[in-house]
């Protein structure tokens, strides 16, 4: 039998090149950045900038574990950042009956609105930004219907609950260890199990994935039933930080987590991307932040200045690897 | 070849209609353990709705499947590959960015330790089932740093390799190179040995009276025929396919092209000089000139596209120039193309030609908009005229010019875009796959049509893979392969076998 | 592949045409029922009084939605709009000096010229509007307000005028209004742009083929919508007699698409209805005004508008594939 060669094998250099650009930019730039850094000021490269930087960005690595696979699949999430607010008012109204309704309450609610968005945009083709954005508003709402129209803030009544925020080992605080152990669990998820592959699947060709036999519609389903639930328990963790669940509309977090999963690596066209490069681009944000910070004199909006102009930055270098490795 | 009296797969009349027509009605068809069965038709028989039935797609409004003698019925593609019924198409439906093992074994990736996925032996094994049906490629790239005719065998390989006791084949040579056709076939040869059938649909008649036992002819969504394909003249397969008679077609041709144009002398109405772009033309040259029709012959992947794309100024080049009318084109410059005189039909019209949200009328008008507006306004009164009398002369049914284009037939659609480009006054035409996924009769029309407009004058570049209509629409064929002149014909040089030789004459020179 | 055999022109099915008659006239229809709902129900509802504060209130809204509605006629998005209002206010307050003629122009210019960079970012670098868009949505903010970082008031008397007077009975805000959506309406039906810009959305392809600029159309298709939102920002600033450039425009993004696309203009592109835009945001304004008259609490508001949102879109699905 005649064998066939397949692929010209000329392409192969610059293929490889700008793919590990791809796959890992977001973290060499991490460590570029934090060389640097750490050579300009001398009060960032210390273990307690660092614990506070995991800190911080624990709660958004959260919530872009979950936003991670509803890119890869090809969609969007839009309305994390209200169930992010909605779990933390739920959560600590929860909490005056104790720590596993404080959490199982948020995870519930934030939970089934995904699951809802989800059979929503999977059987009815409905575009995957508009149905969270009415997500968006819907959640909005439900929280200032809990919440007494924005006007009562709960405060968290069980100590065990706020331990979960709070408690400290080794420097960190619980959220960082959960982030860490969800971010292991996810990553098996998406990288070795039938679910995993079909999601990438699915964001690389949705014709091609239902010709192959992939479940669209239930995988499609899960995404969005885990964003919503990631979402709900960052918004549980951090009412536990907080002793409360505050109703200040922080508008725009799920832009930050989009953000930070873009910036990342991962395609918004979906089909690729992973959760080491998620971590690398909330990591990236929150050292931005902090070297802004050690700066002194310069404010947050500059902060988001310079996170805009780097978001756009990221993308536009994406676009240009993306067309080197097509070459049409 | 054992084809007892149970059959592998049955379809007893079947009947499938969509709104405003039926695509089968009352289609029965049987399929033999070991065989490797022909199905063809002309585009709007019925052949693809028919796979689709078969593979689950679709579920038939009236009849039955049966497989392996017990009635089924499958609500899911998913069903049908599990009850043994694998297809491959002639788009690979693969996932481009995924690798080639994970291609391979999707839904079906080697567990380890905890039930994860092994990613070490996955690879193994891809590399194995790989090398089983002869195709070499590092199964870790991406599938689509292959080419388009290994990613169709890693497609095969897919679809053999999952306990299939039917393989439907859907047009799978039309990205091939004749080496791969070879394997391919080969690994036809193997699977009948095992038993298994094979449904095999394809317009490629040489193919089909090589590799395949029996053929069934679709025309208008019923049999027309059923029997083995020894038993029966090419000429007789033609006439079936087209509803003519065999005399007929022996005569006349099988299209409406009435073979004589007269070309003027003078000046070429375009001129592609050794037009280059990397990987995909090579010093590529065409002329044609005023009322003559050159067509543009050779496999997909050929070039042919690439070519018409790089005159219209679709397609940047990296060498060479394009003349039209006489004065040079800027490259990569569609609205230069057009003022030059210069449109292009593209060859997907869902995706390239028809705005789905405008009307018949705006699509008309849409690349002659500089032409119709004074002073950045429209000028309605203007753009009504062209419009009717463009309507009028290609014979657009519609409602009314307003009426939305995505309403209207495939034919009608391909003549609105006809009309797009002599809406802009071209010279010469481009014509990508004009008469492709339209019914029988718009396709006449506009084979016809065709005539008439190279009759008044205008030059036509004819692109088409039904080498019929290419050797009796063109007065020269010029024929590419890889991207490089390969042979051009003329005059009674102008044959199906003449072109089919230059093809495979150019692969054996390079060696 | 090769389609079936002939399809003639057909009247579409009852449920289609039902489903199309909601995308395109749902909204007036909604208007309508909620205008007649108040007068009956809401007391004083028929006043010239309230109606000023209702037409003053949805003004900058509608405005920004124009802008919004082109750009998604070509299948794209403008999430920065909200920050570019946020912008024109804190170039009004920094070129105030110099006059409020100047102050003005800066400040549409500074529109203008955000909405360059996101049209290049789209139409030159490839970028895909969402992710362009949000970038200057975060970064443009922020410039705001390093430019003027708190609250800061001024006095001057063409603002005032800008901001308050009214001419023949009608504000001078709603009268800017309405201009514009003429001028836009005439943009969309009658010029070679609005029939260009709507070939964009349908099918880029096609449109690349026929010779469209199809470039020079995106950018000058988020020029505009800058433009359109820096006046709106200029506008709202004048009545407020301050610039916030922390708050001003906050979410406005949200309300101009929930106007465009609760109007009848498809997410998808390749149609651009500007009246449907109109009215879609006098709905969210009406809704908004009747849920506060009958004391309603704002919570209701957010979910009906996300309910609103589901059936505008779900009754537009399938129209272009």
């Amino acid at each position: 039998m005649t064998t066939v060669e397949a692929a010209p094998a000329a392409p192969a250099k610059g293929e490889r090149a700008s793919q590990i650009l791809q796959h890992h930019g977001a973290l060499m730039v991490l460590a570029a950045t934090v060389l640097i850094g750490a050579i300009a000021f001398d009060s960032f490269a210390t273990p307690q900038n660092a614990a506070n930087i995991a800190v911080s960005s624990s709660f958004i690595a959260i919530i872009a574990i979950g936003m991670t696979f509803v890119i890869i699949s090809g969609g969007i999430d839009l309305s994390v950042g209200s169930s992010f607010v909605l779990a933390g008012v739920l959560a600590a109204y929860g909490s005056r009956y104790g720590v596993l309704v404080a959490l199982l309450l948020p995870l519930a609610v934030c939970g089934a609105i995904g699951l809802l968005q989800g059979l929503i945009i999977s059987r009815t083709g409905m575009a995957p930004f508009i149905v969270t954005l009415a997500g968006l508003l819907g959640m909005r709402g439900l929280m200032l219907a809990v919440s007494g129209e924005g006007a009562s803030t709960y405060l968290v009544e069980d100590d065990a609950f706020a331990s979960l925020g709070q408690a400290s080992f080794l420097g960190l605080t619980m959220p960082v260890y959960i982030t860490l152990g969800l971010f292991v669990l996810a990553a098996v998820l998406l990288q070795r199990t039938g679910f995993g592959q079909s999601v990438y699947a699915i964001g690389g060709s949705e014709e091609a994935a239902a010709l192959m036999g992939v479940p669209v519609a239930r995988v499609k389903t899960l995404v969005y039933l885990i964003s919503g639930l990631l979402a709900g328990l960052a918004g549980a963790l951090n009412a536990a930080r907080l002793s409360s669940g505050v109703t200040i509309l922080g508008a725009g977090l799920e832009l930050d987590v989009i953000a930070a999963v873009v910036i990342g690596g991962t395609l918004l066209t979906g089909g690729a991307g992973g959760l080491t490069g998620t971590m690398a681009g909330v990591l990236l944000l929150g050292v931005i932040q902090s070297l802004i910070n050690q700066v002194g004199t310069l404010t947050s909006s500059f902060q988001q200045v310079v996170s805009g102009a780097f978001l756009a930055l990221v993308v536009v270098v994406q676009r240009l690897l993306h067309r080197a490795q097509h070459l049409s | 070849m054992d084809s007892g009296s149970a059959f592998v797969l049955e379809a007893r009349g079947i009947s499938k209609g969509f709104p405003g027509v039926l695509a089968l009605d009352g289609v029965s068809f049987a399929l033999a353990a070991g065989e490797v069965h022909a199905l063809v038709g002309e585009n709007g028989a019925g052949k693809s709705t028919l796979i689709k039935v078969l593979t689950g797609v679709h579920q038939p409004d009236r009849g039955e499947l049966r497989l392996h003698g017990g009635q089924v019925s499958f609500g899911t593609p998913l069903e049908a590959q599990r009850a043994g019924i694998s297809t491959i198409y002639q788009e690979v439906n693969l996932v481009p960015q995924m690798s080639v093992a994970h291609n391979l074994l999707l839904g079906r990736e080697p567990r380890g330790r905890l039930g994860v996925i092994d990613v070490g032996r996955m690879y193994a094994d891809a590399g194995r089932v790989m090398s089983r049906y002869g195709i070499k490629a590092d199964v870790r790239r991406p599938l689509r740093s292959l080419g388009m005719g290994a990613q169709q065998m890693v497609a095969l390989a897919r679809a053999v390799s999952v306990d299939a006791r039917v393989v439907i084949m859907d047009e799978p040579t039309s990205a091939l190179e004749p080496r791969e056709v070879d394997t391919l076939f080969g690994v036809i040869t193997r699977l009948r040995a095992e038993g298994i059938a094979v449904v095999y649909v394809s317009h490629r008649l040489e193919e089909l009276y090589r590799i395949c036992d029996r053929v069934t002819v679709l025309r208008d969504g019923r049999v027309a025929h059923t029997g083995p394909l020894d038993e029966l003249e090419r000429v007789k397969l033609i006439a079936l396919m087209l509803g003519r008679d065999t005399t007929d077609v022996r005569l006349r041709g099988q299209t409406e092209f009435s073979g004589d144009h007269t070309a003027k002398n003078g000046q070429p109405v375009v001129e592609a000089r050794a037009l280059s772009r990397r990987h995909q033309l090579h010093e590529v040259s065409i002329r044609v000139r005023p009322g003559e029709v050159v067509g543009l012959g050779g496999l997909l992947g050929a070039g042919r596209s690439e070519t018409a794309k790089a005159i219209a100024g679709a397609l940047p080049f990296d060498g060479g120039a394009v003349v039209v009318a006489g004065h040079a084109v800027r490259k990569g410059s569609p609205a230069a193309a057009i003022r030059a005189g210069a449109s292009l039909l593209p060859e997907d019209r869902k995706a390239e030609g028809i705005v789905p949200t405008m009307s018949v009328r705006d699509n008309i008008a849409l690349a002659a908009m500089p032409q119709l507006t004074r002073a950045g306004i429209v000028s309605e009164a203007r753009l009504d005229r062209v419009v009717t009398a463009l309507m009028k002369r290609l014979r657009i049914k519609a409602t009314s010019p307003h009426q939305l284009v995505s309403e209207l037939s495939g034919g009608n659609q391909q003549k609105v875009l006809l009309a797009r480009s002599l809406a802009t006054g071209a010279k010469v035409l481009l014509l990508d796959e004009p008469t492709r996924g339209i019914d029988v009769g718009a396709k006449a029309e506009v084979q016809a049509l065709i005539d008439e407009l190279a009759a008044e004058g205008l030059g036509v570049l004819l692109i088409s893979s039904d080498l019929e209509e290419l050797v009796e629409g063109s007065d020269r064929v010029v024929v590419l392969r890889d991207g490089v002149v390969v042979g051009e014909l003329a005059g009674d040089q102008v044959t199906e076998e003449a072109i089919m030789s230059a093809i495979a004459e150019g692969s054996a020179a390079d060696g | 592949m090769a389609e079936t055999a002939a399809t003639l022109p057909q009247p579409l099915g009852s449920r289609t045409r039902a489903l199309a008659w909601l995308q395109r006239y749902g909204v007036y229809a909604s208007v309508l029922a909620l205008l007649l709902f108040n007068v009956a129900f809401t007391p004083h509802f028929l006043e010239v009084a309230n109606f000023r504060t209702q037409l003053i209130q949805v003004a900058p809204i509608v405005i920004v939605a124009l802008g919004m509605a082109l750009v998604i006629g070509t299948e794209g998005i403008d999430l920065s709009v909200g920050s570019v209002m946020a912008l024109s206010s804190a170039m009004v307050v920094l070129y105030l000096g110099y006059g409020a003629p100047v102050a003005i122009v800066a400040a549409l210019v500074a529109g203008a010229a955000v909405g360059a960079g996101g049209g290049a970012l789209v139409a030159y670098a490839g970028v895909q509007p969402i992710v362009a868009t949000l970038a200057l949505l975060v970064g443009i903010r922020g410039l705001a307000n390093v430019l003027v970082p708190q609250l800061t008031e001024f006095r001057n008397s063409t603002l005032i005028t800008l901001g308050s007077r009214s001419v023949a009975g009608l504000p001078l805000v709603v009268i800017i209004a309405a201009v514009l959506t003429a001028v836009v309406a005439f943009l969309v039906k009658r010029t070679i742009f609005g029939r260009q810009l709507v070939a964009v959305g349908g099918n880029r392809a096609a449109a690349k083929l026929s010779g469209l600029p199809v470039r020079r159309i995106l950018v000058t298709v988020y020029v505009l919508s800058g433009l359109l939102a820096a006046v709106a920002g200029v506008l709202a600033t004048s009545r407020l007699q301050a610039s916030d450039p922390t708050s001003l425009g906050l979410l406005m993004e949200l309300s101009a698409i929930t106007a465009v696309v609760v109007g009848g203009t498809p997410l998808t592109g390749g149609r651009v209805r500007v009246l449907g835009t109109v009215m879609g945001a006098l709905l969210i304004q009406l809704l908004q005004a009747t849920l506060i008259k009958h004391n309603l609490p704002q919570s209701w508001t957010q979910m009906v508008q996300a309910v609103i949102i589901l059936a505008a879109v779900y009754a537009a699905r399938g129209r272009k594939k």
